[in-house]
């Protein structure tokens, strides 16, 4: 096995190893948390790491590893969701626009899709939860929406080279309507497509919804989420900067986690693209 | 030439008749009247009436967004409701400081990418090559306001190198105010360049392996050569996609750091008009960063006809 090789599968195994680790901190903080992250703690305010909490205590006295397992499940259901909002209407649309290829409907869905892409993701954020008002609901939809485009584009280039392909010729003398074949011919074989980009979105979506929390447009308190962590530590970083650097420290490695998946994932699903990567 | 600059030309006009559409809908389909929103709970029905008539609320909406188109288009952006002010004079003042920040921070992206990136793709395999690759991916993951906080922490808290906030402001001279600039630059940089010099990478590792820069290579060239002469200019393209695509990236993706450093750009413009409910600010506001993203992506199309004669011809 050449060096680049093992790399490639050390990504995955390192990757699926951080991804395990959050998500599994998120499931078990809704078994097991150290401590209850509603209850204040004034007189242990602001501790540094110790013994009794590991990663020290915010200036209300929450403990702070608790406080990022709890965040961690904000984080997650977020970007999953978002995620979820993107293949939801991406895909279909990307699959509807390759089986109408070149007609006026497909450039009437490509080019909205080229009209959201080319708008500034996280002012579009900022202004629709800025509206409809802060909250991890409205986060997930201003997130979402701009992973339409991301996998309608990615689900009708995949498939406009499926549709010359002799399986799918055979399956429209069988007599299958163009819904049909997308969905039982097309959608299969763009699938492990779908499912790296959903890795790299992902972790765009963690991004994204710490910077919205930091800015107050996420999750509201008291549910606590990184970036408020985050902001709440800021006035205070000169003198308890455990506040700080741990909840960062949490969306850089799940973050980078899900980027070192989802290139492990393309190597292991798309041996095609392994040239251009080396 | 001519036709591929007409119909970019066309599809810019395009996209920004879109735009200014679909923002306008979505401050208007969304529930709510914009002017109770601005003026909260506690409105009395009279100035509820006045700021109606004010913002033009009581005309159809097409003449309402007729109005509005117009009026940007002569310069005038409304008027602030809140700061009783021009909104072009306070965008215009903003944007003193958030368009040399995004341009501040673009140059230093391109800096650090390029030498990377090349560096990189010349050491494809090596120690160097992987060490690279792993900062770099470290480089993506790490969220920008984070990183400014932590390099606050270093340079501001610790060494006192810079200021830990605030904008020293142009009339101060250049230099204080770059110097202001300088952190939230640099945290704006830091993941663009990370991403740039991995596209760098892997865009001139497809053209190394192609068969124009074999031949050259055959004629004698060395590698670093050929990697200069040949391969540099075709890995173009791809960069300067992204590098258009980071330029909307840093002047929207400011407004997070503007507020890290308390700058005065547009960013918090766009923050404090949010939570002063200043609908008219943030329709404006918004709509001139997507202007200014949309245009971005015309030059960089144009920019493309440059590096690519091919394109020239018309597809």
């Amino acid at each position: 096995m050449s060096p680049m090789r093992f790399l490639r599968s050390r990504n995955l195994v390192i990757g699926a190893l951080l991804t395990g680790l959050f998500t599994g901190a998120a499931l078990l903080s809704f078994l097991w948390v150290p401590y209850d992250v509603t209850q204040m703690d004034i007189a242990h305010k602001i501790k540094p790491p110790s013994g009794v909490h590991w990663l020290g205590t915010d200036h209300y006295g929450r403990d702070i590893l608790s406080m990022i397992m709890v965040g961690a499940r904000t984080s997650i259901a977020v970007a999953v969701l978002a995620v979820g909002i993107g293949m939801g209407l991406g895909v279909p649309l990307g699959l509807w626009a390759a089986a109408r290829r070149f007609s006026l409907l497909d450039e009437v869905i490509m080019r909205g899709n080229d009209l959201v892409f080319a708008f500034p993701s996280l002012i579009i954020a900022v202004m629709i939860t800025a509206i409809l008002g802060p909250s991890a609901t409205n986060a997930i939809i201003a997130i979402g929406i701009f992973n339409i485009p991301v996998f309608a584009r990615l689900s009708r280039s995949g498939a406009l080279g499926l549709w010359n392909r002799d399986f799918i010729l055979a399956a429209r003398v069988a007599g299958k309507g163009a819904m049909r074949i997308s969905f039982e011919h097309v959608l299969p074989n763009i699938l492990n497509l779908l499912i790296v980009q959903g890795t790299i979105q992902f972790s765009m979506g963690i991004l994204a919804e710490a910077g919205l929390s930091y800015v107050g447009l996420g999750a509201q308190p008291p549910t606590p989420s990184w970036g408020r962590m985050l902001a709440d530590s800021q006035t205070m970083i000169s003198f308890a900067p455990h506040m700080a650097l741990f909840p960062g420290l949490a969306i850089l490695l799940t973050v980078l986690g899900l980027n070192l998946l989802g290139d492990g994932l393309r190597d292991l699903l798309d041996p095609k693209l392994r040239r251009g990567r080396t | 030439m001519t036709r591929y600059i007409l119909t970019r030309l066309l599809s810019l006009v395009l996209s920004l008749v879109a735009a200014s559409v679909a923002i306008f809908l979505v401050i208007e389909i969304l529930p709510g009247d914009p002017a109770a929103i601005m003026l909260g709970v506690n409105a009395q029905p009279d100035t509820l009436a006045a700021l109606r008539a004010e913002m033009g609320l009581d005309q159809p909406m097409v003449i309402r967004y007729l109005a509005w188109v117009g009026g940007m288009l002569h310069g005038d952006f409304g008027t602030s409701y809140t700061y009783h002010t021009p909104v072009a004079k306070l965008i215009g003042d903003r944007l003193a400081v958030s368009l040399p920040l995004a341009l501040f921070s673009l140059l230093l992206t391109v800096v650090i990418a390029f030498p990377v990136g090349i560096w990189a793709a010349a050491r494809r395999g090596s120690a160097a090559d992987t060490l690279i690759m792993g900062i770099t991916q470290l480089g993506v993951a790490i969220p920008n306001f984070w990183f400014a906080m932590l390099m606050v922490v270093l340079f501001a808290i610790n060494l006192r190198w810079f200021s830990a906030g605030g904008f020293a402001g142009w009339d101060k001279g250049l230099l204080p105010a770059l110097k202001s600039l300088t952190l939230p630059a640099v945290a704006l940089a830091l993941p663009q360049a990370s991403i740039l010099a991995r596209v760098m990478r892997s865009a001139l590792l497809d053209t190394l392996s192609e068969d124009f820069v074999r031949t050259a290579r055959a004629k004698g060239l060395s590698r670093a050569k050929a990697l200069r002469r040949h391969a540099l200019r075709n890995a173009l393209i791809p960069v300067l996609t992204i590098i258009g695509m980071q330029f909307s990236f840093l002047l929207a993706g400011g407004i997070i750091i503007e507020n890290v450093f308390y700058l005065p750009g547009l960013g918090r413009l766009i923050f404090q008009s949010i939570s002063a409910r200043d609908l008219i600010t943030v329709e404006s506001v918004v709509m001139l960063l997507v202007f200014a993203v949309i245009l971005v992506n015309f030059l960089v199309e144009l920019a493309y006809a440059l590096v690519d004669p091919r394109l020239r011809s018309g597809r």
